[in-house]
């Protein structure tokens, strides 16, 4: 009869294909592609939320919106498994970076002519610009609602943080609005070569769905970063 | 026409190498790039100089013999293997830059030349179909699209050169493997290892330590045979659907 120890020891032998497959090469793109799809999604539910700020009903709606984001038990599981897939994007990055400059080889070229975008070949800076963004951006709000000590106003009976004058008081500040505005930039050229690249990783390469791929990819990587820019901008000059 | 050539010389695989400056005089437009080179070494061998050592082998465009990285694009300006380049791409008076291909898993061993067995060993990993003995199948017997049949014979037609290598900025094979993997998984005669063949292959390449594909499409530029990066979608898609699906529990990925 086999032991509990042995059938624990097929189980990891069993499993060894899974592990091979996020080592390989391929499978690492994979994380990146299907970490990052996960992330756009979730710029598109952030952006949607944030355009409330311009609401001009002394930030009813996005204080509402903010309390609701931060516990209904769904919006919560979901936003622990995007702070997870945002540390895989960013480890499995770094790990492929250092693979990829080993395979390059101690020695360079002495010229090197590339017809290749400027944005497919410097994600990685890219990357760095936004995670030096998100360290700031993340202090700034996310710890100030979740750590801090946040004013509470009342709408009708439900008392709430008053994250919209955290907001409206940072965005006084001419500094952090540039930051702001160029991590935006920044973001948008990671996904201007991100989005499509996404796709072809997962093997999504097709002549019937390159051309609506690219031009959704445009289209989202100018106008997301944009109106997320616009936000701050606009509640300085007011 | 006259030319400065600018090469790199390395004596061995250890020995430490340096780029070193010879004026081509007698150089015909109509000449190829490689019989240009064949005239400098003519002239090195009677000044009594070691001749410039470098890979060719047809000299038609078909071997993938030929591996010159000159003036940052490998095989040249034009997309077509060095043999095929002719001098009258280039001005007179220009300075021309040639180097070897450069990738961790393609050391040199001489000068110009390169050692890219790591190809050969991706290939015998898994790139090829068992023929079972018995009658001959009439050829007719299998029927398989046009469309399929040219996509299948457009990957065939990677000559295996490690332009793809040499261009990309992370090193990866990913354009030549996925040419490999899909000439044959196209095809309803390579369906019997389709599976096990892309994990060997991926998981070899893997070994030879290769680097990532970051989809600048660098390779598809500068593929003299001009192999597409669907090839590289159709590669993910086999490998995902193989190590998903395979009977193989123990092995068959990648990793180092």
């Amino acid at each position: 009869m086999r032991s509990i120890f042995d059938s624990h020891q097929n189980l990891l032998l069993n499993m060894k294909w899974l592990i091979d497959l996020f080592s390989s090469s391929l499978g690492r793109k994979v994380v990146m592609a299907l970490t990052g799809l996960f992330i756009i999604l979730f710029l598109t539910v952030h952006l949607i939320g944030n355009l409330q700020l311009l609401k001009d009903d002394g930030g009813e709606a996005f204080n509402v919106y903010a309390y609701f984001m931060t516990h209904n038990p769904l919006i919560k599981t979901i936003s622990y498994v995007n702070y997870a897939f945002f540390v895989f994007h960013i480890v499995w990055a770094i790990m492929l970076t250092r693979k990829n400059r080993s395979a390059r080889g101690a020695e360079g070229y002495a010229i090197t002519n590339t017809s290749t975008i400027w944005s497919a070949r410097n994600m990685g800076i890219l990357g760095t610009v936004i995670l030096v963004f998100l360290v700031i951006h993340m202090r700034q709000f996310w710890g100030e609602m979740h750590f801090g000590t946040v004013p509470f106003k009342t709408y009708g009976a439900q008392e709430v943080k008053d994250l919209y004058t955290i907001c409206a008081d940072a965005f006084k500040n001419w500094w952090y609005v540039a930051l702001y505005s160029i991590s935006m930039v920044a973001i948008a050229f990671h996904l201007w070569h991100g989005f499509a690249s996404a796709f072809q990783t997962l093997g999504i390469n097709h002549s019937k769905y390159n051309p609506v791929i690219n031009f959704v990819g445009k289209v989202f990587s100018i106008v997301v970063p944009a109106l997320f820019a616009l936000i701050p901008i606009v509640m300085f000059t007011l | 026409m006259k030319i400065k050539l600018k090469v790199w010389r390395q004596k061995g695989p250890n020995a430490k190498g340096e780029f070193k400056t010879y004026n081509v005089d007698h150089a015909s437009p109509d000449m190829s790039f490689l019989e240009m080179i064949d005239v400098l070494n003519g002239e090195l061998i009677r000044k009594g100089e070691e001749a410039i050592a470098f890979d060719h082998d047809c000299r038609e465009g078909i071997c993938g013999m030929c591996s010159l990285y000159i003036n940052g694009h490998p095989h040249g300006p034009l997309q077509t293997t060095t043999c095929q380049l002719h001098m009258r791409t280039f001005k007179d008076g220009e300075t021309i830059t040639v180097e070897p291909w450069r990738a961790q898993a393609f050391p040199v061993i001489k000068d110009l030349v390169v050692d890219r067995s790591a190809f050969d060993r991706i290939q015998q990993a898994g790139g090829y179909v068992n023929v079972n003995t018995g009658g001959v199948p009439d050829a007719n017997e299998i029927p398989i699209p046009k469309k399929i049949a040219d996509e299948a014979f457009d990957a065939a037609t990677c000559i295996g050169c490690g332009a793809c290598v040499a261009a990309c900025k992370n090193a990866s094979a990913m354009l030549f493997v996925s040419a490999k993997i899909s000439q044959f998984a196209l095809l309803p005669q390579g369906q019997v290892e389709r599976k096990e063949r892309a994990e060997k292959m991926v998981a070899q390449m893997d070994a030879e330590g290769f680097g990532s594909c970051t989809n600048t499409y660098a390779c598809e530029a500068e593929c003299p045979k001009g192999i597409k990066v669907a090839n590289i979608a159709r590669m993910n898609r086999e490998y995902l659907g193989a190590m998903l699906t395979s009977y193989e529990v123990g092995s068959g990925g990648g990793g180092e």
